[in-house]
C-alpha cells in the first residue's frame, strides 16, 4: 500500500514538485473517502481544506430556489477541487457532490497557509499551480458562456 | 463522367429524428446507379426542389454507402423544408464533394475524434471507418461536448460505442439536464487527461469554430503535432467546384480544398475576422 507521500507525488497538480516541499505537505494531508451522494462541502460552510482527486467523479453545484441543483461542472481523478481556503474569508461558495465512490487527499488549509507563509517558495509553488489550474477553469467557463452549440440560423 | 452541376434523384428510405432539431436521411438512388462512392469527411449538396440546396456532410460508413446517410439540423430554410419530408420523397444529390479526412496516413498512430455538438456527423463516418479497420490503428477515442444531454446525437450507437473495449468514449455537456448523471464542462475539458500518446497521435476535430480553436490549441497543449490536427470547416458553399467563390476563406475554397485541413494551413486564417 502506498503512503500518502507516493500518492501526493502521483498526482498531476503536485507533478515535478521539489521532494522537499513535498515533506511539508504530507503534514497537511490526510486520505479521505466518500461515496456516492455525499457532500464534500456546502456553500458557505468554512473552507478549511482543499482536495485532490484520485478516484472517483464530483459535481460541483449551485443550489438554485425552486430548481434542481444546476451543476457547474464535474471534475475527476487528477483534478484539484477547492480555492476559497486560499482567500478569505476562506468559505465554499458551491456545494460539492460525490457522484461514485471518491478516493481523494485533502490538505487542511489553515496548515497550509501557515507553511506557505514561513516558506515563500512553497507559497509561490502552490500559487503558481493553483493559478494556472484556475486560468484553465476561467477560460473553459468562457467557452461555456458562449453557448456554442446553440441554434444559429 | 456525370456533371457535377446536374443533381441527381435520389429517394428518402427513411428520416430518423436524432434530436428535437436534427434528423438523418437514408437516401436511395432513383436511377439504376449504384451506391455512391466517398470517402469520410465528404459531403454532398443535397437540394429540395423549389426550395433550394445546402452543402450537408455524409454521416454514414464510408465502407457500406448504401443507404446514404446525411445528418443536419433544421436551421435554415432549407435544412427547416427538408425536416418536413417523408419516406418516398424525392430529392436531388450533387457529390461527394471535397477533401477528406486523412485516414490512410493515420495507421499505425493514435485516433482522437474531437467533436462538438453537430460536428459529430461528419465524424461518424471516419469513426466508423476507423473502427471497420480497428486493427490498423492505435488507441482510438471520441471525445464529444454537446449543449445539453437532450442535444447528443446517435444516442444509441453512443452507448453501443462507449461498451467496447477498443474504443475510448468520453461525453460531456455544457449544462446539465434532468437526470444526467455524466461529465458536465466544455469539450476542452476532455483533452487533458484522454489517454492516447500525443506525439504518435492524429486529431480529427469538427464543430463550431470556435471550439475548434480552442480543441486545438489544448491538443497543441498536451503535445500533439500541429500537421496532425485535422479540422473540418464550413463556409457559405454554393456550386461545390471552386468556381463561384461564395466559400472562398482567404487562399482556399473550402468546398474544394476543403472541409477538411491540417491546422497548420488555416490557423492564421481561423482568426481573421473578416474572413
Amino acid at each position: 500500500m502506498k503512503d500518502i507521500k507516493a500518492l501526493i507525488q502521483e498526482h498531476p497538480f503536485f507533478s515535478g514538485l521539489d521532494a522537499a516541499y513535498l515533506d511539508l505537505l504530507v503534514g497537511c494531508a490526510s486520505n479521505v473517502h466518500f461515496v456516492n451522494g455525499d457532500f464534500l462541502f456546502h456553500e458557505g460552510d468554512a473552507a478549511d481544506h482543499f482536495y485532490v482527486v484520485r478516484a472517483g467523479r464530483v459535481a460541483l453545484e449551485l443550489t438554485v430556489p425552486g430548481r434542481a441543483p444546476v451543476v457547474i461542472q464535474t471534475l475527476q481523478a487528477g483534478d484539484v477541487i477547492g480555492w476559497s481556503w486560499l482567500f478569505p474569508p476562506y468559505l465554499w461558495q458551491f456545494d460539492a457532490r460525490a457522484m461514485d465512490t471518491i478516493r481523494a487527499t485533502a490538505f487542511d488549509g489553515k496548515c497550509l497557509r501557515e507553511k506557505c507563509q514561513a516558506n515563500h517558495d512553497l507559497g509561490y509553488e502552490l500559487a503558481m499551480r493553483s493559478a494556472n489550474i484556475m486560468l484553465q477553469r476561467l477560460q473553459a467557463t468562457r467557452l461555456q458562456m458562449l453557448d456554442l452549440y446553440g441554434q444559429r440560423p | 463522367m456525370t456533371d457535377p452541376m446536374l443533381p441527381a434523384p435520389w429517394r428518402i428510405e427513411s428520416v430518423r429524428k436524432e434530436t428535437a432539431d436534427t434528423f438523418t436521411l437514408a437516401l436511395a438512388p432513383v436511377n439504376a446507379a449504384g451506391p455512391l462512392s466517398f470517402a469520410p469527411g465528404q459531403f454532398n449538396m443535397l437540394y429540395v426542389f423549389g426550395v433550394g440546396e445546402v452543402p450537408i456532410s455524409i454521416s454514414g460508413n464510408p465502407l457500406e454507402p448504401s443507404p446514404l446517410l446525411h445528418t443536419t439540423r433544421a436551421v435554415g430554410v432549407v435544412t427547416r423544408a427538408m425536416w418536413k419530408l417523408k419516406p418516398g420523397d424525392v430529392i436531388g444529390v450533387r457529390g461527394p464533394f471535397g477533401s477528406n479526412w486523412p485516414i490512410e496516413s493515420t495507421k499505425g498512430r493514435d485516433v482522437v475524434i474531437v467533436a462538438g455538438g453537430i460536428g459529430l456527423a461528419p465524424l461518424r463516418s471516419v469513426l466508423l471507418h476507423v473502427l471497420a479497420r480497428r486493427a490498423d490503428f492505435g488507441k482510438v477515442l471520441l471525445l464529444y461536448g454537446t449543449r445539453t444531454p437532450e442535444d447528443l446525437l446517435f444516442r444509441a450507437e453512443l452507448r453501443t460505442w462507449a461498451k467496447r473495449r477498443d474504443l475510448d468514449v468520453h461525453i460531456t455537456v455544457d449544462r446539465a439536464t434532468g437526470r444526467w448523471r455524466g461529465n458536465v464542462g466544455v469539450v476542452t475539458t476532455l483533452i487533458g487527461r484522454a489517454p492516447f500518446e500525443p506525439k504518435n497521435a492524429v486529431a480529427f476535430v469538427c464543430g463550431p469554430e470556435v471550439m475548434m480553436r480552442f480543441v486545438s490549441l489544448e491538443l497543441r497543449k498536451r503535445g500533439v503535432p500541429e500537421p496532425q490536427i485535422h479540422l473540418s470547416l464550413e463556409r457559405n458553399m454554393k456550386c461545390a467546384t471552386g468556381f463561384c467563390g461564395h466559400c472562398q476563406f482567404g487562399p482556399e475554397f473550402i468546398c474544394k480544398t476543403g472541409p477538411v485541413f491540417p491546422h497548420d494551413r488555416v490557423k492564421a486564417l481561423l482568426n481573421v475576422r473578416e474572413l
